[in-house]
């Protein structure tokens, strides 16, 4: 099965190079104090606003911090509240969804009154919200942002337990007597896999940007520890002057952004069934 | 002889809303004021065309769906009362769709092994693994499916094979009664006959009774003794299956056997 699937994930070039650019950023992130040459935080006032240069291979800020060690550090920033804020989506959307599709009836419409009135609120003020009334630091935004994110996935998996639920092998499981939890996690969650994954992987592009968002606004992760959103508000007052503080963090959020989009997008034309077996 | 299942003024309606803002609904009488009865060791043919309530009588037996009126007794006893669990225990089902009753992402070893261990908690034999192991074992080699399977996926197989399987399903929780749902509707000519040789070898083997399901009048002749036809949700004609195959007294019942293709019969 799985090397049915790899053959195909080497032919779709989009997913591929999705995941190559994923894997990099994996790796800057966790070899971040290896790979950045000073010391993020570090201050050097006579050094400031220099552009990109031998030395400082993407120029340094206001106070002369180096623009390239901050953005190597802030991936780990990135790609920590991309991964929790989409496990908390995940695990809360695909457990309602779960129970929704299975059991149906009062449980059903309970769940999706709670997934309609997600949906109707503007998720990004009601992010801001929150966030003003508690205090702006990772762990907050991390749970915030994957407590607002999980009504999409809690739907489709409801649908696709709805049209499973009445296939013979889910009845074959009743007449053996299974507990429901049973059938839920064991018959039920490896044939709703495809769609968890596709949505854990655009879900983790638009957390990092939602993350990014908020830092950018202020709400997110303070200063002095760098992310790519603080980073680009640093740079929005010497937009005229300093073009490298604002233009690379952006960047390294679209190339990330984008990097997640090719790879969702990929798995889902590679994972989906009715695509035929034309590349393996 | 003893009468194993006992089904009494069965009822079973459907109710389809007509349009969007109609109130009126349409009523489909599924299973419609139906009694009849399986004997001990008895294979019971039930025939009928598409729709006429077959697979609706096979699941309100095994309550999957509920009926609105009637009563259905196993052993004297009434079926609405038992746990899921004695049901379970009693009465098992093969299913017509080899392709569908067989979950995609679980193994063999894992499709029969979960049965197997819920027959054990009911009976409160604590098993080992490896116990376990063997007696999936045993049942794959009763049903005629090689041994060595138990990691091995249900895409593996081919529809007959599967079918096999669905049967080693059911039989792993050891029943009385199966409810056989046209299992052998999706398969070709060749592996039918083996099917419903193993079939008739397990009813031998195991002293089953058989609620048998089907819509080709022949096989249900070759299998059953007793046979009862039916038509838009209501017994027409009930009795032994040669006298109803040789002497049909029912206008339906006579369509159905003229509609059997001649071909057969050049053979």
């Amino acid at each position: 099965m799985f090397k049915v699937f790899w053959e195909r994930f080497k032919h779709n070039k989009l997913a591929l190079s999705g995941l190559i650019v994923i894997l990099v950023l994996t790796i800057q992130a966790c070899f971040a104090p290896f790979i950045a040459p000073y010391n993020p935080t570090e201050q050097n006032i006579a050094n400031r606003l220099s552009p990109p240069s031998g030395k400082h291979f993407l120029g340094t800020d206001e106070l002369g911090r180096d623009v390239f060690s901050r953005i190597v550090y802030g991936t780990r920033i990135s790609l920590s509240v991309g991964f929790v804020a989409v496990g908390v989506a995940v695990l809360i959307g695909t457990l309602l969804g779960l129970w929704a599709g299975f059991f149906g009836g009062w449980v059903d419409n309970l769940i999706m009154r709670l997934v309609d009135i997600m949906l109707c609120f503007p998720t990004f003020f009601l992010i801001l919200m929150v966030i003003a009334f508690l205090s702006p630091n990772i762990f907050n935004i991390m749970l915030v942002i994957g407590l607002t994110s999980w009504s999409g996935l809690t739907r489709l998996i409801r649908g696709e337990c709805l049209s499973m639920r009445e296939r013979e092998f889910i009845q074959a499981a009743r007449l053996a007597g299974l507990k429901n939890n049973r059938i839920i996690f064991v018959h039920l969650l490896p044939n709703v896999f495809t769609p968890i994954l596709v949505f854990a992987t655009l879900g983790i592009g638009s957390a990092i940007l939602t993350e990014s968002a908020l830092s950018f606004l202020g709400l997110g992760v303070q200063p002095p520890t760098p992310s790519w959103g603080n980073i680009l508000t640093a740079g929005k007052d010497y937009i005229h002057t300093a073009w490298w503080l604002s233009f690379f963090p952006g960047l390294a959020i679209l190339i990330t952004v984008l990097a997640y989009n090719l790879l969702g997008e990929g798995l889902r034309d590679i994972l989906d069934p009715k695509m035929g077996d034309k590349n393996g | 002889m003893e009468d194993l299942l006992e089904i009494k003024d069965l009822k079973k309606y459907f109710f389809l809303k007509k349009g969007l803002f109609s109130f009126n609904k349409e009523t489909i009488k599924a299973v419609d004021n139906i009694s009849f009865s399986i004997k001990k060791g008895e294979i019971l043919g039930l025939v009928g065309e598409s729709g006429s309530g077959k697979s609706t009588i096979a699941k309100l037996i095994v309550r999957l769906i509920y009926p609105q009126e009637g009563k259905i007794f196993f052993k004297k006893e009434e079926i609405g009362k038992f746990s899921r669990e004695k049901l379970s225990k009693n009465v098992q089902m093969i299913f017509q769709d080899p392709f569908a009753s067989l979950n995609p992402k679980l193994s063999i070893g894992t499709i029969i092994g979960e049965v197997v261990r819920v027959r054990n908690k009911i009976s409160g034999e604590i098993c080992s693994k490896g116990e376990v192991r063997e007696e999936i074992k045993r049942i794959l080699a009763t049903v005629g499916l090689p041994i060595n399977i138990l990691s091995d996926y249900p895409h593996q197989f081919s529809g007959g094979q599967r079918q096999r399987i669905g049967i080693a399903r059911a039989l792993a929780m050891r029943p009385r009664l199966i409810i056989a749902d046209e299992p052998v509707s999706s398969l070709d000519i060749s592996i039918q006959a083996q099917i419903i040789n193993l079939l008739l070898d397990l009813k031998e083997e195991f002293n089953l009774s058989f609620l048998f399901i089907a819509h080709d009048l022949n096989l249900v002749k070759y299998l059953s003794q007793r046979m009862l036809v039916m038509y838009k949700g209501k017994i027409v004609e009930e009795g032994l299956s040669e006298e109803i195959y040789r002497n049909p007294q029912n206008l339906y019942t006579q369509q159905l056997i003229e509609s059997i293709p001649k071909i057969k019969y050049w053979l």
